[in-house]
């Protein structure tokens, strides 16, 4: 990755944030009238629409689990969202982003409540502009709680990385691209447990701590947003109750 | 049929006897069409299109390609659809199945045939460099009629679209070296322009159940249907391609109706069209 490319000037980066500040976050519960549950997120330039299939019959039956569900989530790209026409369907990378989302789902979701069934998690990457997993993982969760699926907690994500040699929070385009390190991060709030963690580039275990508990603060930020969003579209629904 | 469908087409049949849809429309009038252009900023141009509770996206990516020989002038044009499983619990993930490629080829022949986007106009280099159109549609929510939705997304997605000159600008000048009559292009198309079209035909599509007809089919009627008709007329109130589904049929008067209301119908989406690209 390069690094000479100036992307703070004057302690603001290059969208005018702060080193600490997240990119505009706009969440929508319940968007879909078909899926189950659904959630639509604007982060920054992303926007992202996740819908909840199920819990419903697994099939083929070899994938069932007699003891507990599955979740199958499928993070896919819409081919005008990105600046090459992407070609449809899944590749390395997606198929990856889509294995670590269902397994950070599966933690806090009772799968136990389900037997044999699959919860499918459909995450649809509309417009992209750097941090889409953070952003597609957020919004399943979303989609999940107005799903109805039970869940010990609601997961949460975002990044943090390092940009001419600061830790910042939630790198944009640029910065993903001409950073030295990015680091997603998905949490449980209530217990801080860690559902999901990767990174690349470079990074001192000082900078680590800083970056993890950056990436901390960003994911308790995000966290009151979806709670927001889910009371917006429920709290209505339980006052008339 | 399984039971659920089968209790659904009884209930269909019984308010249709009485003259009546589920939704409380007439038979020849639409559900409320939303358009909204421009929603995705890293497409060349995009719209979404409600037809009730369908939701269609329709995203447009243009780059620099090679002609086809036989046409060594014209711009190329690609429709690929996804019924993502996002849309409906009946949608899997995988590559396109034979709904979703009738859908696109549907939604192709519309657009190519009908001649909407000047192609001859997207030359860059005869013989060696045009412009490559993909119009990718995403299926987002189905209650039915996909068909209209998509075509008319695709088409405001067209409206939307603007060329790519200023992203593409360092590949254009690097071809230059190489094919050195597209300084002339690059003269002529100094920034990103709209993209040539033409007027649309606007598609209309109804379904025949148990002897009656209707327009803008709802899912629980599409899937009560037993024959299908699309019609898409131009301005002049001409018709430009028809398409008919399912094994069902049509008597020859009950073609003719289709034709005159999807002639009202079109006008009304065309405006709706116009409007929301500021035409």
């Amino acid at each position: 990755m390069k690094t000479d490319i100036k992307l703070i000037v004057d302690g603001k980066r290059l969208d005018g944030r702060r080193p600490d500040e997240l990119r505009k976050i706009k969440i929508e519960a319940g968007v879909l009238h078909r899926a189950e549950g659904s959630c639509y997120l604007e982060w920054g330039g992303n926007k992202i629409i996740a819908a909840i299939y199920g819990p419903r019959e697994a099939v083929p039956r070899h994938i069932q689990n007699p003891l507990r569900a599955i979740v199958n989530a499928r993070y896919n790209m819409a081919a005008f969202s990105v600046d090459d026409r992407k070609r449809p369907g899944p590749d390395r990378r997606s198929t990856e982003i889509s294995k670590v989302i269902s397994e950070a789902l599966e933690h806090v979701i009772l799968l136990e409540k389900f037997p044999r069934a699959t919860i499918d998690v459909n995450i649809e990457i509309l417009d992209a502009e750097a941090g889409t997993r953070c952003a597609g993982l957020t919004a399943a969760a979303v989609a999940l709680v107005d799903a109805g699926i039970p869940m010990r907690d609601i997961p949460v994500a975002c990044a943090s990385g390092k940009i001419n040699n600061q830790i910042v929070l939630d790198l944009g385009k640029d910065e993903d691209n001409f950073g030295s390190a990015d680091m997603p991060l998905a949490i449980s709030p209530r217990t801080g447990e860690i559902l999901l963690l990767q990174m690349d580039g470079h990074l001192t275990e000082e900078e680590f701590d800083e970056a993890f508990n950056l990436a901390l603060k960003g994911c308790h930020i995000v966290s009151e947003l979806q709670k927001k969003a889910i009371l917006e579209k429920y709290k209505p629904i339980l006052e008339v109750e | 049929m399984t039971i659920l469908p089968s209790i659904k087409r009884e209930y269909l049949i019984k308010l249709a006897r009485d003259g009546k849809r589920a939704d409380g429309r007439t038979f020849d009038e639409y559900r409320k069409i939303e358009i909204e252009p421009g929603i995705i900023s890293k497409a060349e141009g995009s719209a979404k299109v409600k037809i009730g509770k369908t939701q269609v996206l329709a995203g447009v990516k243009m780059d620099i390609g090679d002609p086809y020989p036989d046409i060594p002038e014209e711009g190329v044009m690609t429709t690929a659809a996804e019924l993502i499983p996002l849309a409906s619990p009946d949608f899997e993930a995988g590559p396109p199945k034979e709904d979703a490629v009738e859908l696109a080829r549907v939604v192709d022949r519309g657009i190519r045939e009908s001649e909407v986007i000047q192609v001859d106009k997207l030359c860059i280099e005869p013989h060696e460099k045009v412009w490559m159109i993909f119009v990718d549609i995403h299926i987002l929510d189905h209650d039915g009629n996909l068909f209209d939705a998509a075509s008319l997304a695709s088409l405001t997605a067209l409206y939307n679209t603007l060329v790519p000159i200023e992203r593409l600008r360092s590949t254009l000048e690097k071809l230059q070296e190489k094919h050195p009559s597209i300084k002339k292009y690059l003269e002529e198309h100094p920034k990103d322009y709209k993209l040539p079209l033409r007027d649309p035909p606007i598609s209309c599509t109804s379904v025949k159940y148990n002897g009656i007809v209707a327009m803008d089919p709802s899912l629980d009627e599409e899937e009560t249907a037993e024959a299908r008709l699309t019609v898409a007329t131009d301005k002049n109130g001409h018709i430009r391609a028809m398409q008919k589904g399912l094994n069902g049929t049509f008597t020859q008067e009950e073609v003719k109706k289709v034709i005159k209301a999807s002639i009202v119908n079109g006008k009304k989406i065309r405006e709706l069209l116009y409007k929301s690209v500021g035409k």
